[in-house]
């Protein structure tokens, strides 16, 4: 079949001015690019590929701008936020590789179907040369597995399940956000200082596979110190009020509650939690205490006065004071006027790691970035010292463990870093069963062509 | 032709013609031009539009005929996607079985649910669909996580067994193929500034669509799809008549179905994984849009519903702010920024607005869908050429619900 060959647009757009004009129609069939949606002219598509509507559509528009803030510094506007604290000192501002950034959006639905739909044309029909963006682990997972079929890079926006960089871990695929492993491991120790070792937990959990992932994570972490986990309840993702799942908690005599929920399920949850008292209670001689492994700011708004002393973790908070977070911070603040969530953050970080990336391989060949960003080191993102594991495409880096503000100041300042657990503590073998094991391999990069 | 009467083999060329050209029709405007932005002739979604055009043309089976609305229409197609899925991983890369087993899997499944579903009628019909599949749907994403991926979806590994395959060589992505061709690869024909795509998976797709669209006119004009509208119109009578109607009702239930089958399966031939959300109840009520919004009981309108939408999903949506100011830019700041204003609330994440307002117009102005607006405009036209109230000849305009 010689007639029929991968699609090349951005090859092809550029025939297609130089074969306009011509009067006889001509038809294509000059040599293969070296890989997919090569860009030919004088600038690059990028495709930001985040929710708009649904559920998550807050921590998608807060990525939007990040992204748009990201364009905007990679083509040297602003004030270049953290290309200026970034360690590796190849982006200039003048765009990647010379090429002025373009980009195209498209609307998730937080469907991992729409999420596919929206990136196959981004790739299709835009010549996209990198996908990023999402805010769940379905969509990622989905999407990842798209952009190694097609050959295109993908760099993961906010997606927590083990599974993105474990059991469905891709070649072409990134993740800079840390995941469920990694919120118990850190959450652990900090969880003994403050509570004993002698605790019993008992486990509410979004029935899907992103709360699989956190509950083993964080079982088994604070298991192995000690604590016994009396029971382990699945709720449906859909569910509003919690009161039924929370009764039996005062029933059982577990001290601890731990919500593996997320957005507005650990809002409901919570909410209904602090209603029943349950802070208030004395089990075991030991006041009864809630547990949120994973928080986010817009999450911690939401459930309002009831998030106060409760702890968490979370991948970055604007209230960090180092040279990094600090130019972030100010320049997205100038921009929007507030201060960007850790959505934001994980999604500008990726945009600035690929630009970066492309520069040091010195292409925007898949393979190219993948080997630039395997095992790269870097610092000045806002999180510390930082790897890009080459193993599993996830970046190592140290946890922030948060707790909900006694005294809030603002609608923004709702959590405080209690302890930065460091990154040695999060580490793990990338072949452990809760990242799926020997068998989960990233197969070979794809460049599509 | 083919056993058809005249009007509707003159329908089916149409249709036929217009699937083949797709990628011409679709594709109107130069690849640098600044309406290329409203080109949809991309293989992804050319292939959407065929694939939920055969799904809609299912639902207007039972739907259309019977007038029977089931709102779980959307299981049928999850289930069909995980069976398809399932025969990639276990027996070959080529879709054929996939495909095959899909319509399969989804027939039993809905004789299953038919065969409950139908022992009620009306509103409670609908509500006992609706919970069947949103049963599915949560089964899907939660219970049964082993068999569907959960929240992550089902999609083919590396070391999946495939028992018909020869092994693949090391590192190399699983890709689904019919001997060899793979669904995206695509010829490109550059013709001055214009790019059309030919592309292998939407062929496939479309031959499809036209084999299901010729049965579903074979339906239409048979004694049993006669049967069908006897039971929309008034089904008592047809009972008192000592017509027993559930057989004609459940088989028009397994039919539409296996159409919805065949949909899932082809989903997962041109991108091989399938998630939870293809069930939920939202999916259910687009195809219920489709239909109405093209016309339902009529041949042609669930196609064309259904390319109405899934093109303002793709191409509406993706139209953000900074392109309204390129679209605007060469007028005066000020009233740009006004146009962009006005114009903002509809696009990118709006698309859901637009298309709910589109909805709204073509329900109350034309009850009869996309269809009856055509039948409208040909009949201005035939009213100038001889003057005769033309309206009200074609037999399949039956007004929807």
């Amino acid at each position: 079949m010689s007639i029929i060959k991968p699609t090349r647009r951005g090859l092809l757009r550029t025939s297609a001015v130089a074969g306009a004009g011509l009067a006889m129609p001509t038809i294509f069939t000059g040599s293969a690019s070296a890989y997919m949606n090569e860009p030919t002219g004088s600038s690059v598509t990028l495709g930001f590929n985040v929710p708009q509507s649904g559920p998550y559509a807050d921590e998608g528009a807060d990525e939007l701008r990040a992204y748009e803030l990201a364009v905007e510094h990679l083509n040297g506007g602003g004030d270049g936020g953290m290309m200026n604290t970034f360690s590796s000192k190849e982006l200039k501002g003048n765009g990647i590789l010379g090429k002025k950034v373009e980009y195209v959006t498209g609307d998730t639905q937080t469907k991992a179907d729409a999420a596919r739909a929206s990136a196959k044309s981004m790739i299709e029909k835009d010549g996209a040369i990198m996908i990023t963006g999402g805010s769940s682990s379905g969509v990622a997972v989905a999407v990842q597995a798209l952009c190694q079929e097609a050959g295109i890079i993908f760099m993961a926006g906010l997606t927590h399940s083990n599974d993105t960089t474990g059991k469905d871990k891709k070649a072409n695929g990134f993740r800079h956000f840390f995941n469920s492993y990694m919120s118990g491991a850190a959450l652990a120790p900090v969880l003994a200082n403050a509570y004993g070792k002698d605790r019993k937990a008992y486990h509410l959990t979004a029935d899907y596979n992103w709360g699989y992932t956190t509950e083993e994570a964080v079982r088994e972490s604070t298991e192995a110190m000690g604590w016994e986990t009396v029971n382990a309840v699945k709720t449906p993702l859909t569910q509003t009020d919690f009161s039924s799942y929370i009764a039996p908690v005062l029933q059982s005599d577990a001290d601890v509650l731990v919500l593996n929920h997320y957005g507005g399920n650990m809002i409901n949850s919570l909410t209904n939690a602090v209603q029943f008292g349950l802070r208030d209670k004395l089990v075991n001689g030991k006041n009864f205490e809630i547990i949120v492994p994973l928080y986010s700011r817009l999450m911690a708004r939401g459930a309002g006065e009831n998030v106060k002393g409760i702890f968490g973790s979370t991948n970055w908070h604007w209230s960090l004071q180092d040279e990094g977070s600090k130019a972030f911070v100010k320049s997205f603040g100038e921009k929007y006027g507030f201060p960007p969530s850790q959505a934001a953050h994980t999604t500008y970080c990726q945009t600035l790691l690929y630009a970066d990336a492309a520069e040091r391989a010195g292409t925007f060949n898949p393979c190219g970035i993948a080997e630039a960003l395997e095992g790269f080191e870097f610092d000045g993102l806002g999180n510390g010292k930082t790897l890009y594991r080459a193993e599993d495409h996830q970046c190592f880096k140290d946890v922030l463990v948060v707790k909900g503000k006694e005294n809030p100041t603002s609608e923004f300042d709702i959590l405080e870093v209690v302890e930065v657990t460091p990154v040695s503590q999060v580490t793990y073998d990338a072949n452990i069963p809760q990242m799926g094991g020997p068998e989960a391999t990233l197969g070979d990069c794809n460049p599509g062509a | 032709m083919f056993g058809l009467r005249k009007s509707d083999s003159a329908l089916l060329l149409i249709v036929i013609a217009l699937t083949v050209l797709a990628p011409f029709i679709l594709n109107p405007f130069p690849e640098n031009s600044v309406m290329a932005q409203f080109n949809a002739g991309y293989p992804d979604l050319m292939q959407r539009l065929v694939i939920f055009g055969i799904f809609a043309i299912g639902f207007n089976i039972l739907f259309g005929l019977t007038g029977y609305l089931s709102f779980g229409h959307a299981a049928f197609l999850g289930v069909g996607s995980y069976a398809g899925v399932w025969m990639i991983k276990l027996l070959t890369l080529n879709v054929i079985p996939a495909i095959v087993v899909s319509v399969i899997v989804a027939g039993a499944f809905s004789l299953l649910v038919g065969w409950i579903s139908l022992r009620r009628s009306g509103i409670y019909f609908s509500i006992l669909t609706l919970a069947f599949a949103q049963m599915s749907y949560a089964l899907a994403y939660s219970v049964l996580t082993p068999i569907t991926g959960g929240e992550t979806g089902l999609q083919p590994k590396v070391g999946d067994p495939r028992i018909l395959d020869a092994a693949l060589e090391e590192g190399v992505t699983p890709r689904a193929n019919l001997f060899g061709m793979f669904m995206n690869d695509s010829y490109d024909m550059v013709v001055g500034g214009w790019i059309f795509t030919f592309n292998v998976g939407y062929y496939i797709a479309a031959i499809c669509m036209v084999l299901a669209f010729y049965l579903s006119i074979r339906i239409f004009r048979s004694p049993f799809g006669l049967m069908l509208r006897a039971v929309k119109s008034n089904q008592q009578r047809l009972n008192y008549t000592g017509i027993e109607s559930k057989p004609y009702t459940l088989a028009a239930f397994v039919i539409s179905g296996m159409y919805a089958g065949l949909a899932g399966g082809l989903l997962v031939a041109m991108d091989t994984q399938a998630g939870a959300e293809r069930m939920f109840w939202t999916a259910s009520g687009e195809v219920v849009l489709m239909t109405i919004l093209g016309g339902a009981g009529t041949l042609i309108g669930p196609v064309l519903g259904a390319g109405f939408i899934k093109y303002f999903e793709n191409i509406v949506s993706k139209i953000n702010a900074n392109i309204l100011e390129t679209w605007f830019s060469f007028m005066p700041d000020g009233l740009s920024d006004v146009f962009v204003g006005i114009i903002y609330p509809f696009i990118g994440k709006g698309w859901h607005l637009t298309l709910g307002i589109l909805f709204m117009l073509v329900v109350i102005f034309l009850p009869g869908g996309l269809v009856q607006g055509g039948q409208k405009i040909a009949g201005m036209f035939k009213n100038k050429k001889d003057g005769s109230d033309s309206a009200t000849s074609s037999a399949s305009a039956a007004p929807a619900e």
